[in-house]
């Protein structure tokens, strides 16, 4: 194991069928939807399309909050933000993609703005008509914000606690901006009845599958650079950190510098599943930036199992799958008791989460095992039945 | 034209009540003007009040009474209107005698607005300048003041002559100063005298009023009026920056009310109780709950049931913590992330219990008489609510420190914040000490909800509005420090209500976010961190 | 043989790892394409039931239950039972989005009754309409949409704002001279405060004597901005206050009004978003003759309004459970919705859209409402003075019904719009341009 060739590290048992199982879903529900016909058995709906899509972006922000959480110790109760701020940008590149198909028929200004007299496009709108600049903007927004925010914070060493609350303060100012109608991004409502992307009608059930596919595509990117990341020596210091940040700083590692970097990557992750989530949900509006969500996404991370990566994704999987279960028919006023006792339940009862605690029970049964054997090779003369 | 109007129609009730009272009954307009008020059109019931008014009727001061109570009713089929005396006994509006039989099922209540209701008590106010009662006397002259109506000033005239008590006689002059002022044919003397009455008065009306002077003044009068309006404008500016203040203190000590239980929580424990919230928001219901049995069962004792509820909601939410840490936090210690994530997940399901129990609404919690209504303080107004509310905050604030510093409780409560380890050793419970730390920090909480019942509102969802504020405060005063969280929680308060007048209630606090961010860059303990290696995680 | 045994624990247990991620699809999967008897007519109701939003939201999804119940006692609809399928949504405008999907292409509802926010209605807009499914929309809103898949129940601004201020600007209401427009900042407040600035400007209110205030959501500490009121409203002229304050910032804001001593009879104050449930939660005796302006009021004298009253108070069993105007919407809705099933006998979406323009169903007030060409409703328009027991006392109403118009014309961008969707089929049709807008080309 020491010596393995560094595919072999990133790619372990539990990641290899994680993609693979990630694959056949990317291959599998779009054939299903648009090749089976209708009323068949094997035929996948339009809305669990888009329903699984909407679970790949959730996974992929899950992931990200796994890797600075789970490998590093910080947990960032505001990457909503992050995920917003992609969303935000995406959903910029989607109104100026409506040009005057909009109901004022304004070739430059989104609706919002012709009803509100806005006269003209505040500057920041600028260049959002181009793909590849708003693309750059996905990535760029929340990682600056990140890359900021952690300078600041990461070299005064605010940790712990004190980092969850200011970055949920981070998030809650931007939710209070985001209101705003000033602000110039469609306040309350948001920006939302997007026509097209890339020329395609976000509505088509050929662009559904395209964006479930790029977004399975991208969780599986990311994961892979999180596994990267994590297998790396690079992610040896950061398991460091985690677990003893003084000593690390004393050994001479630049925590801060570590943090820093990997605080950054994980907004960008964060950024680029809210920008596949907008096309996806239709709407983006200041609500995800409310703390409520990004708690929940950590909770996501917590049920999975963090430290994991793959178990991030699982529980983010399960507890949204959870959610849309549970809030239809006679269950639906109880639903937050489901999700408060999950929070509960999970830190009391399973602090790995289902990926560690499968993992921690199949150690627990391979030592039983071992131990077992060896007792029974010791006493097998005498009586073989004890074994078992 | 309307509000010419309307004063004419209140000269008339005013004067229509002075000859009532005078007793000069004659028969006939009073009896014809009742059948107006069975017609429930506003115009008519004006029409009626003022026929009434003045119709000399000794019935009239009555029926006005109940007019403005709502206890004037009327029968349109019968054409009938009858008072309804404050015991619930009908009275035969036409003869003044009790009204026999059975009442018509069409019996309904002759319909006020608010225009009637203007009319009536600016009228009123006329009236009640010779009133015995100084107080009354005192609010008349005031809505004489504001209403600025020449016919009154006869009245005021006569009622400064025999005006004894100095306050009131204050407000009488000024009312007359605002009268002449507003007339059109005062003498230039008379104007400086009466800008120099309002000009000592100083508020925001006086300075409308000297504003509102026409142009064409003589000069003299118009160097009187600019000078008053600047000395009056100073005064404001300086009662503004006061107001700001009581404002601001006023915030910051709601703030502190509900961040200083999770200050305890927080600094001696460690744990980030993400359900503080709803502590208080348990506390909120709590005084609902009493509120509901007082009214349905011992309504007399109205004025008391905040007392009542006070150590209900503190043992009540005591009680909730209690059963939290044991059940849930305890198993937690050392892992102040998967605590916040647990506590998140209990605030949830308090949110919604209470929800499935009292229903989504908000529920009614009135101020008690004690708790309602301001009164003035030099330039600024106090809402008794607020006044009370910040005593209230500085008791349980002194309590709490005094109970830290010398019972045998406190004492071990700090020794545990400064060092677990040495304490366990020297023999304190440590658990026990824990539990009895959440559920007094819980019970704090709980006590914040009864005070926040009375200016906010009683719904799940009360406790989720103050736990980002409560936890900034308490980052931002420093843990383990409940002159910090004080300090903090004054300070947020009132930066916040210097901000807001010009840059609004959001980015104001926007800004303070911004700012605490940014200052906990500065000092990531807080303002006032406990020095030492104990709270180091 | 123990070492083969070990491996054995290991695969199996890979595999059923696999097994359950697999079954875990499928059952969502089966769940969802798994057919759905046909023998009941199925209604959606959308609306939170947690959530900030549930302390509106939860009193109409009872309204609903309540209205398909009475139909049902009625004989259902086309010689079926209907069926009420209720989500929560949980106050969260993505999951609106999803359970919209998941109530017409899972649950297959004919038509669905939902939505408060605005935001709400746009998250699942895009979904009705790719869908193409029926959505009724109980709750007063900005304007400035008139989609086909969407039938709008509640005010638009001129059925509410403007007949208010007309009504305080009149001799009855105070002859007003003087506005603070408060809100909560988000899009219903900001486009009705331009409306309404719009509007007394053309009036011949000066720009000065009208005052705009925005807050956050759920602000609480009301102490700057009432006395604000009060300054602005010391000035010598009749002042009256038009408040778009949401949801749960009213208690505080109106009991520090009451506390800091505002009456009605100084300065006015009608309130677009509080109604007998908001009061509910109050103790109004120092709110008295302060204003609302709705559509309907409890108070309201009429046979029909007690009969529902009575029926729906029996049907909560809760004699004191209190009704208000988004419930009459929903009522209103729901009948419109019947009457045009029945009459192309079918709930196919398309049909049913192109039948419901011109259908009408009495409303709870004496009146009969009209559903127009542009999706929106005619209404008559009230404004009532607060009372002591938490009612309304109806001071004013409009002559006769007012019609809902979508795209105002006291706001430059939208004033040269029309909605027709029976002659021109267009929902923002440009009388300028004569042209359809907002079509994919």
């Amino acid at each position: 194991m020491m010596t393995a060739h560094p595919l072999i590290r990133l790619l372990d048992r539990g990641s290899t069928l994680f993609l693979v199982l990630l694959g056949a879903f990317a291959i599998a529900i779009p054939v299903l939807n648009l090749l089976m016909p209708e009323g068949s058995a094997l035929h996948v709906s339009t809305y669990f399309v888009a329903l699984f899509g909407k679970y790949v972006c959730y996974g992929l922000l899950a992931l990200s909050i796994d890797l600075i959480w789970g490998y590093v110790g910080i947990l960032s109760l505001g990457h909503g933000a992050f995920f917003a701020l992609g969303g935000y940008a995406m959903g910029m590149y989607l109104m100026r993609q409506i040009g005057d198909r909009g109901v004022y028929a304004n070739p430059i200004l989104p609706d919002f703005m012709v009803f509100l007299n806005w006269s003209e496009l505040p500057f920041f709108w600028y260049g959002f008509q181009n793909f590849f600049y708003a693309m750059l903007m996905v990535l760029l927004v929340p990682g600056l914000l990140a890359f900021v925010f952690g300078w600041f914070a990461f070299r005064s060493r605010v940790t712990g606690v004190y980092l969850s609350i200011i970055t949920q303060a981070m998030t809650y100012a931007l939710l209070l901006g985001f209101f705003r109608n000033n602000f110039g991004f469609g306040g309350n409502n948001g920006l939302t009845d997007f026509k097209d992307i890339l020329g395609f009608n976000v509505q088509a059930e050929g662009t559904r599958n395209a964006l479930l596919v790029t977004s399975c595509i991208a969780l599986a990117v990311c994961f892979l650079i999180c596994r990267a990341i994590v297998t790396s020596k690079f992610g040896k210091v950061l398991i460091g950190i985690r677990d003893a940040e003084s000593r690390t700083r004393f050994l001479g590692y630049r925590v801060e510098a570590y943090k820093l970097f990997v605080f950054t990557v994980s907004a960008c992750m964060a950024g680029v599943a809210g920008a596949l989530y907008v096309p996806q949900v239709g709407i983006i509006n200041p609500g995800e930036f409310a703390p409520g969500n990004s708690i929940e996404a950590a909770i996501w991370v917590a049920v999975g199992g963090r430290g994991t990566l793959t178990g991030a994704v699982l529980g983010a999987f399960v507890v949204n799958y959870a959610k849309t279960f549970f809030t239809s028919g006679a269950l639906a006023p109880y639903w937050l008791f489901m999700l408060g006792g999950l929070f509960i339940g999970t830190t009391l009862f399973m602090p790995r989460g289902i990926i560690g605690t499968y993992n921690n029970w199949r150690a627990g049964h391979a030592d039983k095992a071992e131990a077992r054997s060896a007792e029974a090779k010791a006493a097998a003369p005498a009586q073989p039945s004890a074994a078992e | 034209m309307g509000k010419f109007h309307d004063r004419i129609l209140a000269f008339a009730v005013a004067i229509g009540l002075i000859v009532a009272a005078a007793g000069f009954a004659h028969a006939g307009p009073y009896e014809d003007a009742l059948e107006k008020f069975t017609t429930d059109e506003f115009s008519d019931t004006a029409e009626a009040v003022t026929a009434v008014a003045t119709s000399g009727n000794p019935l009239a001061a009555p029926l006005i009474a109940a007019l403005q109570d709502g206890r004037l009713q009327f029968s349109a089929k019968d054409k009938k209107v009858l008072i309804k005396t404050a015991d619930d006994k009908l009275i035969d509006a036409e003869t003044g005698k009790p009204f026999a039989g059975t009442p018509p099922d069409d019996l309904d209540t002759v319909r006020v607005n608010n225009r009637l209701r203007g009319v009536i008590d600016a009228a009123n106010g006329a009236l009640t300048l010779m009133a015995p009662d100084p107080n009354q006397r005192y609010e008349s002259a005031q809505q004489v003041f504001k209403s600025r109506d020449a016919a009154v000033l006869p009245a005021v005239e006569k009622a400064l002559e025999s005006e004894k008590v100095a306050r009131v006689k204050k407000v009488l002059n000024e009312a007359r100063a605002a009268i002449l002022l507003a007339a059109d044919d005062t003498s230039a003397a008379d104007r400086i005298a009466a800008i120099e009455f309002i000009r000592a008065r100083g508020d925001q009306d006086s300075l409308a009023l000297l504003q509102s002077l026409p142009a064409d003044l003589p000069a003299d009068v118009r160097a009187a009026a600019n000078g008053a309006i600047k000395t009056v404008e100073r005064n404001l500016a300086l009662w503004n920056t006061v107001q700001n203040l009581w404002y601001g203190l006023s915030l910051g000590s709601v703030l502190l009310l509900a961040a200083i239980g999770l200050a305890i929580t927080f600094g001696v424990m460690g744990v980030i109780n993400m359900a503080h919230g709803e502590m208080v928001m348990l506390g909120a219901y709590v005084t609902y709950v009493v509120q509901d049995v007082i009214r349905t069962s011992y309504p007399g004792l109205f004025d008391y049931s905040l007392a009542i509820a006070l150590p209900l909601a503190f043992i009540f939410s005591a009680a909730v913590g209690i059963a939290i840490e044991r059940s849930v936090i305890r198993f937690l210690y050392g892992r102040p992330l998967e605590t916040l994530l647990a506590t998140w997940g209990i605030s949830l399901v308090l949110q919604q219990a209470v929800r499935v129990a009292f229903g989504p609404t908000n529920k009614e919690v009135g101020n008690p008489s004690w708790m309602s209504g301001a009164f003035d303080l030099g330039g600024i107004l106090i809402t008794y609510n607020r006044m009370w509310i910040i005593l209230f905050t500085a008791i349980v604030f002194a309590a709490l420190l005094a109970m830290l510093r010398f019972t045998r409780l406190g004492l071990e409560m700090r020794a545990v914040t400064q060092n677990r380890q040495m304490a366990a050793a020297v023999g304190i419970r440590t658990a026990r000490i824990d539990a009895l730390t959440f559920g007094l920090g819980s019970g704090i909480a709980g006590l914040a909800g009864v005070a926040l019942s009375q200016i906010d509102n009683v719904s799940p969802n009360l406790g989720q509005g103050y736990i980002i504020d409560s936890f900034m405060v308490v980052v931002f005063g420093g843990v383990g420090n409940l002159w910090g969280t004080l300090v903090g929680a004054l300070t947020l308060g009132i930066a916040n209500k210097f901000l807001e007048p010009f840059a609004g209630a959001v980015l104001a606090k926007i800004a303070i976010l911004v700012f605490i961010i940014l200052f906990i860059q500065k000092r990531p303990r807080g303002m006032f961190a406990l020095k030492g290696r104990a709270i180091e995680a | 043989m123990f070492t083969s045994n070990q491996t054995a624990a290991r695969r199996p247990t890979a595999r059923k790892w696999l097994a359950a991620t697999a079954g875990f699809a499928f059952a969502v999967t089966g769940a969802i394409s798994s057919a759905q008897a046909q023998d009941t007519i199925k209604v959606g109701v959308l609306h939170s039931l947690s959530g900030t939003m549930a302390i509106s939201e939860t009193t109409l999804k009872d309204t609903m239950l309540f209205l398909i119940d009475e139909q049902n006692k009625k004989g259902g609809l086309l010689g079926k039972k209907l069926e009420a399928v209720v989500v929560d949504p949980a106050s969260n405008w993505p999951l609106f989005a999803e359970k919209a999907r998941e109530l017409i292409s899972k649950n297959k509802v004919s038509a669905v009754f939902g939505c408060w926010t605005s935001v709400s209605r746009k998250s699942v807009l895009p979904v009705f309409k790719e869908l193409n499914s029926i959505l009724f929309y109980p709750v007063q809103y900005e304007g400035e949409e008139s989609e086909r898949n969407v039938f709008y129940t509640g005010a638009a601004p001129n059925q509410q704002a403007i007949p208010a201020v007309d009504y305080l600007m009149s001799k009855e209401g105070g002859s007003v001279k003087r506005w603070v427009l408060a809100g909560t900042d988000y899009v219903y407040p900001r486009t009705t405060n331009k409306i309404l600035e719009a509007y007394l400007i053309g009036k011949g209110v000066k720009k000065e004597d009208i005052m705009i205030n925005y807050t956050p959501f759920g602000h609480s500490d009301w102490q700057t901005i009432v006395s604000d009121i009060k300054k602005f409203g010391s000035a010598g002229k009749k002042t009256g206050v038009v408040s778009t304050i949401n949801g749960d910032a009213n208690v505080p804001f109106y009991k520090e009004l009451g506390n800091q001593g505002i009456k009605a009879t100084d300065i006015p104050v009608v309130a677009f978003s509080v109604g007998e449930e908001e009061l509910a939660g109050l103790d109004t005796k120092p709110l008295l003759g302060h204003l609302a302006a709705w559509n309907y009021f409890q108070s309201i004298k009429n046979p029909g309004n007690a009969e529902f009253i009575k029926k729906w108070q029996a049907f909560t069993k809760n004699p004191k459970r209190v009704t208000n105007d988004p419930m009459e919407a929903h009522v209103i809705g729901f009948a419109m919705w019947v009457k045009a099933v029945e009459k192309v006998k079918s709930t196919d979406p398309d049909k049913v859209i192109d039948a419901l323009p011109g259908i009408t169903a009495p409303n709870l007030t004496g009146g009969t409402s009209t559903m127009l060409p542009n999706h929106h409703i005619t209404k008559p328009v009230f404004v009532g003075e607060i009372k002591a027991d938490g009612q309304f006392d109806v001071v004013w109403k409009t002559k006769g019904l007012v019609p809902g118009d979508a795209w105002t014309d006291f706001l430059p961008g939208s004033k040269d719009l029309e909605s027709d969707w029976v002659k021109l089929k267009c929902g923002n049709y440009n009388t300028v341009t004569k042209k359809c807008g907002g079509q994919a080309s």
